[in-house]
């Protein structure tokens, strides 16, 4: 979903930058209130982990194909600031280093791909962790369908911007169905690879799922008895 | 209790990592992606101008003047894997660096 230079003209994808600028320092400094001493390398390898799997798109229907966006999955791993620092680091790496993702609408992307999906999704989460039973299979569900509501948001994003300052003249209610449309078929993929991700983390090391951590004694405790 | 060491599990995640970066990338769909349908089908998709990184040796995740696409694409993989891990784990220590409390290190036995 990288919006390249051009889609979004260029006073919307200043705003854009200022914003999502502004979204990193809240995160910069909400994550410097909670961080311990192992969000180090965990932030590390959530940027490193959602980058390898945005190289991976997989097919849906209709000769189109789409990629994980992967902010739900940072944030039930490392929580949603943490999480949303290791998105924007993705998608500067990308834009700058991969040329995918245009320069322009880097402030964009970050708020549509990262802040959209980490916070949307981790939202959903914590209301889905309240009505599901509380243990593996619980958190691994409440991640996989909140995996899939924040892909659906991001595409509610990228209309609004198109409503905002689109480029091409497209009818905006067009683009609107259509990007909703062919991104409930890219969240379920979206969904699958959170699900697995968030379901073998949980099975091997669950004291380090940050949206599973009210768990934690519990599951410490299950494992323990094994 | 004592905290379990994560360096094992943080080893392991980025062996996963590389992995799929170096051997699953080969295989992914090249179709246009969401986006990118929405923009062919809508008529927009013109609208995109040259990237401004287009000549980056590692643009669109190629390492340029590698012949095998294979390497060329894995290698560039590796490249932003470990970029990603060290920027990623550079931004918090950095955040953590400027606020050391003691408060950080008096929780540390927590659980």
């Amino acid at each position: 979903m990288h919006i390249p230079d051009g889609f979004i003209n260029a006073p919307t994808s200043i705003i854009g930058a200022v914003v999502a600028a502004g979204l990193i320092a809240v995160s910069i400094k909400k994550a410097g209130d909670t961080l311990d001493d192992r969000q180090l390398p965990l932030a590390g390898l959530v940027a490193a982990f959602i980058f390898a799997m945005q190289m991976i798109n997989f097919p849906v229907a209709g000769g189109t194909s789409g990629h994980l966006l992967g902010g739900c999955l940072a944030a039930v791993l490392v929580g949603p600031w943490v999480g949303s620092l290791a998105m924007s680091v993705v998608f500067i790496v990308q834009a700058l280093v991969f040329a995918d993702g245009g320069l322009t609408a880097l402030g964009l992307n970050i708020i549509l791909m990262g802040y959209t999906t980490c916070f949307v999704g981790y939202g959903i989460f914590w209301l889905l962790r309240k009505v599901l039973p509380r243990n593996r299979s619980g958190v691994t569900m409440a991640a996989a369908i909140a995996a899939w509501c924040g892909v659906v948001a991001a595409a509610l994003v990228f209309t609004f911007y198109y409503a905002v300052g689109g480029t091409g003249g497209a009818p905006v209610g067009t683009v609107a169905v259509a990007m909703i449309g062919v991104h409930m078929l890219i969240g379920i993929g979206e969904a699958v690879i959170t699900g697995l991700t968030v379901g073998a983390v949980m099975a091997t090391r669950p004291d380090l799922v940050y949206g599973a951590r009210d768990l934690r004694p519990a599951l410490v405790a299950d494992e323990a008895a094994r | 209790m004592t905290r379990r060491s994560i360096t094992g599990f943080v080893l392991a995640g980025l062996a996963v990592a590389l992995l799929l970066a170096l051997g699953v990338s080969h295989f992914a769909s090249s179709e246009p992606d969401g986006l990118e349908r929405v923009a062919l089908d809508q008529g927009f998709a013109g609208s995109a101008t040259e990237h401004g990184t287009a000549g980056s040796p590692l643009a669109d995740y190629a390492v340029s003047g590698v012949q095998n696409s294979w390497l060329a694409t894995g290698l560039a993989g590796v490249i932003g894997v470990l970029l990603c891990f060290a920027l990623g784990a550079g931004l918090v220590l950095a955040i953590r660096w400027t606020r050391r409390r003691p408060a950080a290190r008096a929780s540390t036995p927590r659980s």
